[in-house]
């Protein structure tokens, strides 16, 4: 497909489907919000105020004031970026792991197949969040580990696509050219296989930025990882959580609606994606 | 298809084995002294050498490899210290716990998600399509915690329409006999229908947090499948034959489609029990995975590597399931090329 | 004896709405199929002659909509024909036979059970008769241990046993036309005329009239009576066989004979077809369809629809300078 082409689907994407260009809309507010909301948050996050604990939403605080007083909007603004910043981070270490081990194992085949192969599916044999419970728990709460075990959960579905796509273009005619003419295996991977395969793998990038944002915040909020006072939204919910018995729901509601607002928004902007770069598999 | 059977369960080994090596690493990838994580934060340097000889640690890896084994194969996964209790007796007794929910949430979600997803599939572009759309997104964004703390706050705070969150049983009730450890079938064995109304009551909205989390892969696989499968050539034959739309759909098209949507339960059962684990938590559900929460926050190991382990052997055992079940209904596995 | 139509359509056109717009996929169409007869529909891919099996059959995709004319069946016009009673001729009174049969049957159903199920759908038949009437239905399509092959998937037989199965589906219930789309398309060669023999064979014994969807002429001149050329959705020339092949009128009609393999002919000498089907969703094309790709080209050709020369429907040639 020429670039005009290209853009002239994109362009037919977006029209014919609004869902997709509210989600980019949405993603460029998120990002706003990560990059700004420190400057924008009308109070600090962490300033406790013993006279105005678990007030509800007013114009002074609009998402209301948690037990130690602190204000829940800036809190809530302020968390984007670690969240943003733990689910961007692990998705580009998942694609530096999975795309490689992938591509190499589709395009080598043989042990390095196999041992990849072996390898995925191993991770497969564990339910995915208790597995990321488990690595937390062995090597450290930090959110560098948080980081890693949403890394590692994620590599098998990266692996699997990447192999997949591999496979099919081995022998492609393009990849023959490029060998015909001298190119080395390890060039022609890197060369013609991996910038063929790219959009296919940003989409699976989009699609598991949503779950690895849910799973950074589930482990938060059974406390592993970070730790408070530091603003993230699953801590934030988790702070919340008994209050919602006794009636105080914004201070579960907000960051509860921003974890999910995020997540809601990879999760179109993947669909859309998908649509962009393989109509065919629309689902 | 014995012989497939067989041959599929010889197949969960590698997977076994490569369970048992992770968690194994795992206990050893412990940053500092695993005698130490073992024996717990109050132990003295005496308590820690005595866990190191105990647990093996002061031999080669190899060995202790062998020895971990062993424990394993005699059921022993060490001590709580939070309870005292071996890590194996917990959680034999708080397993029923946490599958009773797991299952629940799981029947809900098909018995929800496959109609709707065959209704969107037969009807393209009508409101149940777009519903099912509109599920399927949401579903799979809406963490189970988070759903779980909103059904507490409408469904009990609010309308008082749900008992409170606060475990398997109102206090007032007193549990049933064991039998199976499932309360809701217990006291169908008892026939206190009481008391299964009230565990079913516990039950309704951590299920339902469950179901909307896991209703999304399923109502998506099923209305991508029967998408696919209506579009087959084998249901124009079945339309030129002049069968009825009911036949088509339901008794050729739908038996089709469900092959890939059983392929999907194992990624539904990864969901489920990992959500299992947040929805635990809201509603202080006596599980394993409360068990393995309370046991983090107190840096009380052997818990969490026992839990860890429970967790993948059952989920190896329902992928297992799965499988078999597939080659029950496709008579194809295991004749392709 | 005189001919007893069968089927007949008349003016049949059919548009499928698409992104790029409407597209005239049939225009005018008109033929009939006689009691007894087998007629072959003969084209490339994308002339319209699987829609047209497809209208007749009341299976077209909801993007396809009939604009113009009738289909007349046992006296009654099946493309007004409500759907409930369309069901009901389907399988009974007017079959459908489909290419690639492999895939062309339910794949975990055994297909004594998917015989079975139209038998009992429509033919008068008892739960408890019904598996021994699917069996005797495959010792008729000559299908060697019937028993056994009856409790056989589709995935465990070849392809030209699968094609005897669909054979066998189709005529279970004695139907008066058999509609045969591309039958022997995926199938070996050595296949593909034992199952063109068998069609023909059941044909003449049940009295049955088949309309044949095929692309290959040479299959058409063999086994049917009547040839329609179908050409970007026009009926471009229609004839008796062996008229059409002795004075081809059409352009079209001569480059396609020139264009099969005979053994009198070297590979060579085989003529192609130059250009392709024109682009068919062109707003309005009253004009000959084919006149960009034919020689004979005159300027009317492009200016108005050809006129039909023939006194018989199935004996025409629509162009404005037949050979």
């Amino acid at each position: 497909m020429t670039t005009t082409a290209t853009l002239k689907h994109v362009r037919y994407v977006l029209t014919e489907n609004p869902v997709t260009l509210f989600a980019f809309g949405l993603f460029g507010f998120i990002l706003f919000c990560a990059i700004f909301g420190p400057w924008l948050a009308p109070y600090d996050p962490l300033a406790t105020d013993g006279a105005a604990t678990l007030r509800p939403p007013s114009a002074a605080h609009w998402f209301g004031t948690d037990a130690l007083g602190r204000d829940i909007f800036s809190r809530v603004l302020v968390a984007t970026r670690l969240d943003l910043g733990i689910a961007f981070a692990s998705v580009i270490l998942t694609f530096a792991i999975g795309a490689l081990a992938g591509i190499a194992a589709g395009f080598f085949g043989g042990w390095v197949d196999r041992a990849v192969g072996r390898l995925a599916d191993t991770i497969m044999a564990f339910p995915l969040f208790v597995l990321a419970m488990g690595i937390v728990a062995a090597l450290g709460n930090t959110v560098g580990n948080i980081v890693l075990a949403t890394a590692i959960i994620n590599t098998p579905l990266y692996a699997r696509v990447a192999r997949a796509e591999a496979n099919i273009r081995r022998n492609a005619g393009f990849v023959e050219a490029a060998r015909l003419s001298g190119n080395g295996e390890g060039r022609i991977l890197l060369l013609q296989i991996l910038p063929n395969i790219l959009p296919i793998l940003m989409v699976q990038c989009s699609l598991t930025m949503g779950y690895a944002i849910l799973n950074a915040a589930g482990l938060s909020f059974i406390g592993l990882g970070i730790a408070p006072p530091t603003p993230e939204w699953g801590i934030l919910v988790a702070e919340g959580a008994a209050l919602m018995i006794s009636g105080e729901w914004w201070v579960a509601l907000f960051p509860g609606l921003a974890l999910m607002t995020a997540v809601f928004c990879f999760n179109l902007l993947g669909d859309g994606l998908r649509d962009i770069v393989d109509p065919r598999r629309r689902t | 298809m014995l012989s497939l059977i067989g041959k599929r369960i010889v197949s969960a080994i590698p997977s076994v084995i490569g369970v048992l090596v992770v968690t194994f690493v795992l206990t050893r990838a412990l940053p500092g002294d695993p005698a130490a994580y073992f024996a717990g934060p109050a132990a003295t340097p005496q308590a820690i050498e005595e866990v190191r000889r105990s647990l093996g640690l002061d031999k080669t890896l190899p060995e202790q490899f062998v020895v971990y084994i062993k424990d394993l194969a005699t059921g022993n996964l060490g001590n709580s210290i939070a309870t005292g209790q071996p890590v194996l007796t917990e959680i034999r007794t708080r397993l029923p716990a946490s599958l009773e929910l797991t299952l629940y949430g799981l029947l809900v979600s098909v018995l929800i998600a496959v109609p709707l997803g065959v209704l969107a599939a037969t009807r393209p572009g009508s409101w149940i399509d777009h519903l099912c759309r509109v599920v399927t997104t949401a579903g799979v964004s809406l963490p189970a915690f988070f759903t779980g703390l909103l059904l507490v706050y409408v469904l009990y705070y609010r309308l008082g329409w749900a008992p409170a969150p606060l475990g398997r049983l109102d206090i007032f009730y007193s549990a049933p006999t064991t039998v199976t450890g499932f309360y809701t079938i217990d006291a169908l064995i008892e026939g206190n229908l009481e008391i299964f109304r009230a565990a079913l009551a516990q039950l309704l909205l951590p299920v339902t947090a469950l179901a909307v989390f896991t209703l999304a892969p399923l109502a998506r696989m099923t209305r991508a499948a029967m998408l696919e499968v209506l579009g087959s050539d084998f249901i124009r034959t079945a339309r030129a034959s002049g069968l009825p739309k009911g036949k088509i759909v339901y008794g050729y098209a739908f038996r089709n489609a469900m092959l890939p949507v059983v392929t999907t339960l194992g990624m539904v059962f990864s969901f489920l029990l990992g959500a299992n684990v947040l929805v635990e938590k809201v509603f202080s559900w006596p599980g394993i995975g409360t068990f393995a929460i309370e046991a983090l926050v107190a840096s009380d190991y052997a818990p969490i590597q026992g839990f860890v382990l429970t967790m993948a052997l059952l989920y190896v055992m329902l992928n297992l399931a799965i499988d078999v079940l597939y080659i029950v209904i496709d008579p194809r596995v295991g004749f392709e090329s | 004896m005189s001919a007893v139509p069968v089927l007949s359509v008349d003016n049949l056109s059919v548009e499928f709405r698409t992104r790029g717009g409407i597209v005239k996929a049939l225009e005018r169409v008109s033929f009939t199929v006689n009691k007894g007869e087998m007629v072959a529909i003969v084209g490339e891919s994308g002339s319209g002659k699987s829609v047209t099996a497809f209208t007749v059959m009341g299976i077209l995709d909801a993007a396809g909509r009939v604009s113009h004319g009738t289909a007349t069946f046992g006296g009654l016009d099946v493309l007004q024909a409500p759907e409930a009673v369309m069901r009901d001729i389907r399988g009974r009174e007017m079959s459908m036979i489909f290419q690639n049969p492999r895939v062309a049957l339910n794949p975990i159903r055994r297909v004594g059970d998917q015989i079975a199920d139209v038998l009992l759908q429509h033919g008068n038949v008892t739960r408890r008769e019904a598996p021994q009437r699917a069996i005797e239905m495959l010792a008729r399509v000559r299908i060697p241990d019937p028993e056994r092959r009856a409790r056989a998937y589709p995935f465990e037989l070849s392809g030209g046993m699968c094609q005897r199965i669909m054979i066998a589906i189709a005529l279970s219930c004695a139907p008066k036309m058999l509609i045969a789309d591309e039958p022997t398309t995926g199938l070996d060669v050595t296949t593909q005329a034992a199952i063109m023999d068998l069609i023909a064979e059941l044909g003449a014994e049940q009295g049955m009239a088949t309309l044949l969807i095929t692309h290959d002429l040479g299959m058409a001149a063999e086994y049917c009576d009547q040839i329609v050329v179908m050409h970007a959705g026009h009926i471009v020339e229609a004839a008796p066989t062996a008229d059409l092949f002795a004075h081809p009128r059409h352009p079209y009609t001569a480059k396609l004979i020139a264009a099969t393999p005979k053994p009198s002919v070297r590979l060579r000498d085989l003529v192609a077809i130059p250009g392709n089907l024109p682009d068919l969703r062109a707003a309005e094309i009253a004009s000959c369809r084919y006149s960009a790709r034919c020689e004979r080209r005159q300027p009317r050709c492009d200016q108005a629809l050809p006129h039909v020369l023939g006194e018989q429907r199935n004996s025409m040639v629509a162009c404005w300078n037949p050979l």
